[in-house]
Parts: structure tokens; sequence; C-alpha cells
């Protein structure tokens, strides 16, 4: 299974960040297949997804939005019910787990919306490791809620005020304090992004989504999906539940941040404009990347700060070149009718990132029959975007 | 004049019949504007300096501290791209500056100009090689090959965490100086150099003969004579940035006291 030694998936991947840290890139390396291998760290996992996390998560048919809809069968992989509200957290304790077995006591972390940031805290705490959390300070006054729970979780949250003052702007800040404690410090990357292992390692730990989905779908439909769609900013929760039906006769749509359309080019779809997404390198891995003609990275825009982020995980790349995937977009406001759509017809609040996901669903089911069936990951809970949906709807509405 | 990786090697056969470290200044182009930093990097000449370091401004500068984000952020305000820095060196060598010229920056910039055109541009303009902090040795591939048949210089770096395996890689794909990133035990006293530096500068040539220039937290001429008593060379940016920020002449003087402190250091080993 890709990646090969050099964390390379196809022509994506690799290794680019400043030596200090490639040394303990290898030792992470070294140390993550060790312990992949490792009965007692994988049932220690095993044992607090269960009984800390809450998995497995449910999968939910959504009977409303399906008859709504008119087509295709509509099953939600349940994240938002993870404990402290998204998939991230899957990834996170599995790297904090990690961290207490290669001895450091001190973790940094970025977060752009504040999941990321929230997952790795509540790990951290649960573990007793010391948590920095680099965030942009644009960031930090748009997710203010998230800002709090970090603190309370016992996390310091440190503003970023350099270059767009958002998320990559916290990973470059997070990678800059590794530099120089490394000896001391892991980096707990919350996303399938940056250099190997970072793409495998995230991946992994967050392939338990799309194994516990195959086992269920198969015990409540009775069979495989024919589609699963989830959305992609890194990509780590798509990546996650695409793994295990790699080998299955099953579509994969991932969704990326339609923002305000491909022309307007204020969006994070890295896949849908050539024109400004190329072939190349940001924060340590290759793949495609938001930038001007003069390889300046982009800012980029979506109505989800999850999602908003100039270069995607370079598996991701890889699935896309080798046909297996397929990569669509949701503007912001395809994306509020999804987010209200499961509000009304489900009961259930999802993230806006997730809400990419219903948005690509509505286009899709309809054009389906009734006795196919659309899985989607359903990657977290919408209550910390409460505020940005509310302005957005005023505007919409009266604006 | 001789010119690429001929140039660099003259500075490293020159400072060693002196029996002195080299002075290699970073500043970047367009802080704080074009004009004004085509005159710090004439003083720097003057002052003295063996290998400019000529920087490219980047978005997402990881690998540097605050100081050098602030002045390439003000850069890329001005509008400075990689193709303006290539003329930049262009204009400095018809203006008669022969001292040799690596471009630094990322990656990405080098990639968005695209490998034969960015080699093919630097040669005519008189960029003498690249260093890159965000492409560690084994990931040179074809941009090595580029440099390498062009006859340009590279620093790749070796840091305190690198093993014995990666130095000699380093050393291996290095075409001129070796960057050794001094992060530890740096900061602090002022005179002294640190034990652990002189054990590591001795780790990195017991794995390679390439010279040993030493970077990362050299902000006065104490330090750079300290620095340059036990290396072959000494990269100097952040002070020097600090300086381009007040004048021309802030830039002048401070690179000529570090010349001179390395030139005095020789005289007492000789």
């Amino acid at each position: 299974m890709l990646p090969d030694k050099r964390g390379y998936f196809g022509p994506y991947g690799g290794r680019f960040v400043p030596e200090t840290v490639i040394p303990a890139l290898e030792e992470l390396t070294a140390k993550y297949f060790e312990l992949k291998e490792d009965a007692e760290f994988q049932a220690e996992l095993a044992y607090l997804n269960k009984t800390y996390v809450g998995r497995e998560t449910p999968i939910t048919y959504a009977r409303r939005l399906s008859d709504h809809l008119g087509g295709a069968q509509i099953y939600l992989k349940r994240e938002d019910l993870a404990h402290s509200g998204a998939h991230k957290i899957n990834n996170a304790l599995g790297q904090a787990l990690l961290t207490k077995r290669m001895g450091k006591q001190r973790v940094v972390a970025e977060t752009g919306a504040g999941q990321h940031g929230v997952a790795t805290a509540t790990s951290c705490a649960l573990l007793g490791i010391d948590c920095i959390v680099y965030m942009g300070s644009v960031d930090m006054a748009r997710q203010e809620p998230n800002v709090f729970r970090m603190r309370l979780l016992g996390a310091e949250v440190r503003p970023v005020e350099s270059g767009s003052k958002t998320l990559k702007d916290a990973i470059n800040e997070a990678i800059r304090d590794w530099v120089t404690n490394v000896e001391t410090t892991h980096y707990l990357l919350g996303s399938a992004l940056g250099p190997h292992p970072y793409p495998m390692m995230v991946r992994d730990f967050q392939a338990v989504i799309g194994c516990e989905a195959r086992q269920q779908i198969v015990e409540q439909a009775g069979r495989l999906p024919d589609v699963i769609v989830a959305c992609v900013g890194g990509g780590s929760n798509s990546i996650g539940i695409f793994h295990a039906f790699l080998d299955d006769d099953v579509r994969f749509i991932g969704v990326e941040a339609g923002g305000e359309g491909i022309a307007s080019k204020r969006h994070a779809a890295r896949f849908a404009d050539a024109d400004i997404a190329r072939i190349g390198v940001l924060q340590g891995t290759k793949s495609y990347v938001m930038q001007t003609a003069d390889g300046q990275i982009m800012e980029t825009h979506s109505i989800s700060a999850g999602l908003d982020y100039a270069s995607v995980g370079p598996e991701h790349a890889y699935l896309r070149d080798q046909g297996r995937a397929e990569y669509t977009y949701a503007t912001d406001e395809e994306t509020l009718e999804g987010f209200q759509l499961l509000c009304q017809l489900e009961g259930i609040i999802p993230a806006l990132e997730s809400a990419h996901a219903i948005a690509e669903v509505v286009k899709l089911a309809p054009q389906m029959s009734r006795d196919e069936i659309i899985l989607v990951n359903l990657s977290g809970r919408g209550d910390k975007d409460l505020n940005t949906v509310i302005n957005a709807l005023k505007e919409r509405d009266h604006g | 004049m001789a010119r690429g990786l001929e140039a660099i090697n003259g500075v490293i056969e020159r400072t060693k019949r002196e029996g002195r470290a080299a002075f290699m200044p970073y500043l970047p182009i367009g802080y704080p504007d074009y004009e004004t930093s085509l005159s710090a990097i004439k003083a720097l000449a003057e002052a003295g300096a063996d290998i400019i370091e000529i920087g490219v401004p980047f978005s997402d500068p990881l690998a540097d501290g605050p100081t050098i984000q602030a002045a390439t952020q003000v850069a890329l305000e001005n509008g400075i791209t990689p193709r303006d820095c290539v003329e930049a060196v262009k204009t400095l060598r018809e203006d008669g500056i022969d001292t040799p010229m690596v471009l630094m920056g990322y990656l990405n910039p080098f990639i968005a100009y695209g490998y034969e055109r960015l080699i093919r541009d630097a040669l005519d303009a008189g960029v003498d090689g690249f260093i890159i902090p965000d492409m560690p040795a084994d990931e040179a591939g074809e941009l090595q090959v580029y440099i390498d048949e062009a006859g340009l210089g590279i620093s790749h770096f070796v840091a305190p965490t690198s093993s014995e395996e990666r130095m000699k890689l380093a050393g291996e794909l290095s075409r001129g100086y070796i960057y050794l990133v001094s992060v530890t035990g740096i900061t602090g006293d002022k005179e002294a150099v640190p034990t652990e530096l002189i054990d590591l500068i001795e780790k990195v040539r017991a794995k390679t003969s390439q010279p040993v220039g030493v970077g990362f937290g050299i902000r006065t001429p104490e330090k750079a004579r300290a620095i340059g008593a036990v290396c072959d060379g000494i990269f100097v940016g952040t002070a020097l940035v600090k300086a381009a920020g007040e004048s021309v002449d802030a830039v002048r003087a401070l690179a000529t006291g570090m010349r001179q402190a390395l030139d005095a250091e020789k005289s007492t080993i000789e």
C-alpha cells in the first residue's frame, strides 16, 4: 500500500521541510510503524475509542432526506457524534498516545476552525500532555467559542499574526515552534497533509471511519453503497472513509469548497480551477496548490473554515490521477441549502464542512434510482457554525 | 570573472589562503523597497561580503523568524516576484558588482518559475547558486540535476539533529558550502562558542570534505568572530535585515564590522 518509502503517492507527497525536523520525521515514521504492529498500543487506542470517544459511531438512514430527493437511499456516517464533535478526535487521540510512547511531553498543533485544536486539547487533557495550539488571529475572532473550549481544556492558544492570519499561517508557526523544540515536542498535525509520515499516519488513524462503516452498511442496507460522498479540505475525513472501500466497486466523490464560485476565484476548490491550482509544494508536501503565477500561495475562501486551505492531501491528488476518486465542489450557497435541509428533514445540525457533502448529495441523489445507496460521511456537528450560518442567512435573505 | 560554482570555489580557496571564515550575508530583494535593497546589497559587497544570499520573498516562509517574515512580507506587498530577484542580480552585475550571489528562497516559487527557465535566466543574470531551506538534500532530485548541469552552486542543510548518513548526503550533494544550522546552544553568551557547536562541526567534517558554513543566530561582530574561528564561513541574515530596515548605512556598518571581525580572527590565528 502507498505511500512508498519516501512518502510518495505517485508524484505527490514527500518531505519538503527544513532539515532540522527531518530526523524527527524519521523517528516518528519508525515509531509509528512499530506501534502499528504493537498489540498493546492498538488495544489501548481501541479501548479509548470505545469508552472515551464513543465509537463506534452509528450509521443513520436518512429516510426523509431520501424521500425528499426522490432518488438514492442516503445513509449518514455519524462522526458528528464522536466526542468533541467531529472526526478530528480519531487522529488527535492516536497521535497523542503516540506522543506518550515517544517519551515526549509537549505537543504543538495548528487549527483553523478550531475543531482539530479542540480535539488535540481534549486528547492532551486526557493523557496529561502540555498542549500549545497555534491559531490565526482572524480565525480566533471568527471561532471564539472554540478558543474558549481549548483554554478550558488546558491548552495554550497562541494567536498568529503573520501572513493572512489564518490556517496556513498557523501551520507555519507550529512548524517554526517544532523546528526550535524538536527534541521535546511532537507536532500533532490535523489533516492528511504535510510531510511524510503525516498523510499516511493521519489516514490510518481516520481509517476507523471506513472500517466501521463498511460493516455497518452491510448490516443495515444489506450491501455496499454505490457511492461514498465526503467533503475535502486537507482530506482526512474523506480519505478515512474511502480507504476501507478502496478495492470495492464503490464510487468515491470528494467535495471541495466552491466558495463564491470558481469564476470568482474566491474558493478552495484545488481540483476544479486549473488556472490557479497547480502542482507545487506547500508546508511539507507536493500536491495541488492554489497559487499565483509567481508561486505565491493564494488566500482561499470558504464559508467553512475547515475547508479553507490552499492545498490538498497528496493521496487525494493520486486517487484523482488514477481515476479512483472524483472531485467536485459545492458553493457557499449550495452548502447553506444542504445545511438547512439536513436540519429540517433529519434533525441533525451538520458542520458546514459536512454540509458540502450534503450539497453534493442534493444534486446526485435525484439522478440515481431508489435501489441505489449513497453513504455520506457526516464528519462533524454544526454547533460551532451557528453564528456563521445566522449571519450568512441574514445576508442571503436581506442582503 | 568566473561565475557559478567556479566563483564559489574561488571564495573557498581565497578565504582558506587568508586563513579566515567567509562572510555570507543575506538580504531580501524589495525591502524596504526595490531600489534601497539594491543599494544595501552593494553596501554588503563593498563591506567585503564573500558571497551574498539574495532573498527571494515567499508568502509562507516557514523556516524564517519574525524579522525576515516581516521584511519579505513588505517585499511581496511591494510587488516583488522571483523574476524581479533574478533581474536584480543582473542589474547589480551591470553596475559592476562581482561578488558571488546565490538565490535564497523557498521551493514553490522556483517550481512555478519552471526549472529550465529559472536556470537559464539565472545563468544569464549572473546568479552563482541556490539555497532552498524547504528542500532537504534527498528531495533535490530534478532541480539538483539542472543545477549540476549548469555548473551552479547549492548549499544543502545539516542540523544538530541530522544523522551521520544525512550529513554525508548533504555533503555529497552540496556544491560549495554546506549550510550548518546551529539552532541549539547559540543564543545567549556573546563571546563563547559552545562546545556542542565545535563538536557538531567536527562531526560534519568527519562526514564530508565540503567547507562548512554556520548560520542562524549570528547577530554581532563578536559572535561572527567567535563562530568564524571554528568554521569555514558564516551566514548572517536577521541582524542585517533589521539594519536594512533602518538604513543602507546601518547595513554597511554592521557588515563592515562583521567582516573586520573575521579578518581580526585570522590575525590571531597567524
